[in-house]
């Protein structure tokens, strides 16, 4: 199996309010289609290894290698970049863009990358709503829907652009427990059936449980 | 670049109020622009008009010099070791005429920027009509040349400048001047000279300058009548107007005129300081106003860009995390302030035509002084161009600070809550 992720002895440090190691020589590797649930307690630095990984903070020292390509050292755009093509994102608080609808929503990521014609990424889009079954909100104003339908949307937008790896954080944090064993199964599904890495920090250990293996954080380690 | 175009259009259209309210700052700040600058160069225009209606471009006359160093008592008491003071000299007996005009005149014509020359020997007199008597000047003239300098055939209220030619000593008069005399068309006047010399001549034409010291007291005649009324010969003549193809050359060629000519030569620009200086505050004034008006235009889109920014922290940390470069944040939020400045300039160019369109229909209040209809106002095209610039400027300088912020949000801090 080839590697999808991989972390080099990552060591991170918070300066505000005091000096704090937040990480200490973390150093993993993720296989391609593998799901991987990252669990912890609050405050061991799972979320910010979360955010080291996902490219978005590149305050650290070690070394990131994802779908082969060294982003340690890029600069910010070309981080853009490549965020845009390789990596998808859901968060806990769904964070959709209020002013589109659904279907825009998905469709954003694809039209920033712009490989596609609008045509195409529009037929694409609705195809990943329809994986998740949310074709029938499509044109509704993501304002208006459910905490549970939104978090479809996000993860619908973060497959947009058929990337190799899915990072969330804390994807199912505000969701009841009806929605939080379908967005496992998607994610399964995902991982399993399509071959996409999904890396996901979580405190709900049912969810940790059922994945392929987790990795567990504690004191800026890894156990 | 057009996500980015899409991303700015809906939050524009997501707050419909708030951009109409940052649109209608900038469209009052360029309709004011527009409609002091119509107006304050209008006015500038108006008072060039009147001034060169009434002032040639260059004015060449025999300026009285009184010399009184020379006296003929030094002479008297020469090498006797004497010092001669004079009490209160009197000036000679000199002729205010201009010497050689006809050669000066034939020389002028020659002379490439010159359009028009206009010889005139000009005379104060006595108007006598019946009991009545009022001083006033009159001006020999070679009426088609004078015609063309001031453009007379436009403001004559009665006849033509053509009818003194035809007439046998007839005078065109000033439309104030003849209301006071009580006189009209073909009515006769007897005109006095202060050496005691009267004739008579005959009402051909009425002229309104628009200015009350020239419409009250200026008549037009025959420059060989004047020369016949104060006992003069055919050469004699005081003052040589000039009309230039380009006004702007005045002051040099006047400069070279008095150095050539040896006579006083004044520009229009020289005898019109005072009002030319006046042109100057105006257009200062307009363009501290109106500069003021949008600068407080620019802060509001400034507080406005801000206050998206911060409502929209959340969009722009996941718009970063899915692939949006700073640079495409920037342009999503420079876009908007640009769209606003750009709409919000051309509702401003439409309101400030509309306005300075409804001031130049406002009737002038009535005056003997100025002859003004309406209020002046002048449509330039410049104007609406720097007006346009203008809005496009501000909006751009008000948004990019706080879309340069918009870029800088790390992502980090606002996804982690």
């Amino acid at each position: 199996m080839s590697v999808a992720l991989q972390a080099e002895k990552l060591n991170k440090y918070f300066h505000e309010p005091d000096d704090f190691h937040v990480l200490q020589d973390i150093s993993f590797t993720v296989n391609k289609g593998e799901f991987v649930p990252v669990i912890g307690k609050s405050g061991c630095g799972k979320s910010t290894l979360l955010y080291l990984l996902s490219t978005l903070d590149t305050d650290y020292n070690g070394k990131i290698t994802i779908n082969d390509t060294l982003v340690t050292g890029k600069n910010q755009n070309e981080l853009a970049r490549f965020r845009n093509e390789h990596i998808g994102f859901v968060f806990q608080f769904h964070f959709l863009l209020p002013e589109f609808t659904a279907l825009e929503n998905v469709m954003l990521p694809a039209l920033k990358l712009g490989k596609f014609s609008k045509e195409e990424i529009e037929e694409n889009a609705m195809e990943k709503l329809k994986q998740l079954q949310m074709d029938d909100f499509a044109h509704k104003l993501s304002g208006k829907l459910s905490g549970g339908q939104q978090q479809r949307v996000a993860i619908a937008r973060a497959l947009i652009n058929n990337p190799a790896i899915i990072m969330a954080d804390e994807p199912t944090g505000n969701l009841d427990s009806i929605n939080t064993g379908l967005v496992f199964d998607i994610f399964r599904d995902l991982s399993h059936n399509k071959g996409i890495t999904i890396l996901t920090v979580t405190h709900d250990l049912d969810f940790a449980k059922n994945a392929d293996r987790a990795i567990e954080m504690a004191d800026g380690r890894i156990k | 670049m057009l996500v980015n175009t899409l991303i700015a259009k809906r939050h524009l259209l997501a707050n419909k109020k708030q951009t109409m309210v940052a649109m209608m700052g900038v469209c009052f700040g360029i309709a004011m622009f527009i409609l002091m600058i119509s107006f304050m160069i209008g006015v500038n225009q108006f008072m060039e008009d009147t001034m060169l209606s009434s002032t040639p471009d260059i004015h060449i006359y025999n300026d009285i010099k009184t010399d009184y160093t020379t006296s003929i008592a030094g002479d008297y008491f020469k090498n006797k070791n004497t010092l001669v003071v004079v009490h209160h000299p009197k000036p000679k007996q000199v002729k205010l005429n201009i010497k050689n005009a006809d050669g000066i005149i034939n020389n002028l014509k020659k002379d490439a920027d010159i359009s028009f020359v206009s010889p005139l020997l000009s005379t104060q007199v006595f108007y006598n009509y019946g009991p009545v008597q009022i001083n006033g000047y009159i001006n020999g003239v070679n009426i088609m040349q004078e015609a063309k300098i001031f453009d007379l055939a436009n403001k004559m209220t009665d006849g033509t400048p053509e009818n003194l030619l035809s007439a046998d000593k007839g005078i065109i008069m000033g439309h104030g001047l003849a209301d006071k005399l009580n006189l009209g068309m073909g009515d006769m006047v007897t005109l006095a000279t202060p050496a005691g010399t009267t004739m008579r001549f005959r009402v051909v034409g009425l002229f309104k300058i628009g200015i009350g010291t020239i419409d009250n007291t200026r008549s037009y005649v025959n420059l060989a009548n004047v020369q016949q009324l104060m006992g003069q010969d055919r050469s004699y003549i005081t003052d040589i107007n000039i009309k230039l193809r380009n006004n702007k050359l005045a002051s040099p060629k006047a400069d070279e005129f008095f150095k050539k000519l040896g006579y006083k030569s004044d520009d229009w620009e020289t005898a019109n300081a005072s009002v030319l200086a006046g042109n100057i505050v105006r257009d200062v004034l307009t363009y501290v106003v109106s500069i003021t008006l949008l600068v407080v235009a620019g802060f509001g889109i400034y507080n406005i860009m801000n206050m998206t920014i911060n409502n929209k922290m959340k969009d722009i940390a996941i718009l970063k995390a899915q692939g949006f470069a700073g640079r495409d944040i920037v342009q999503i939020f420079l876009s908007q302030s640009l769209f606003i400045g750009f709409f919000g300039a051309i509702m401003g160019e439409i309101l400030g035509f509309l306005l300075a369109y409804a001031l130049s229909r406002v009737p002038f209040p009535h005056n003997e002084f100025i002859s003004l209809k309406f209020f002046p106002v002048i449509f330039n095209p410049a104007h609406y161009l720097f007006g346009m610039a203008f809005g496009v400027i501000t909006p751009f300088i008000a948004g990019l600070m706080p879309s340069l912020k918009a870029s800088r949000i790390d992502p980090v801090a606002i996804l982690r809550g």
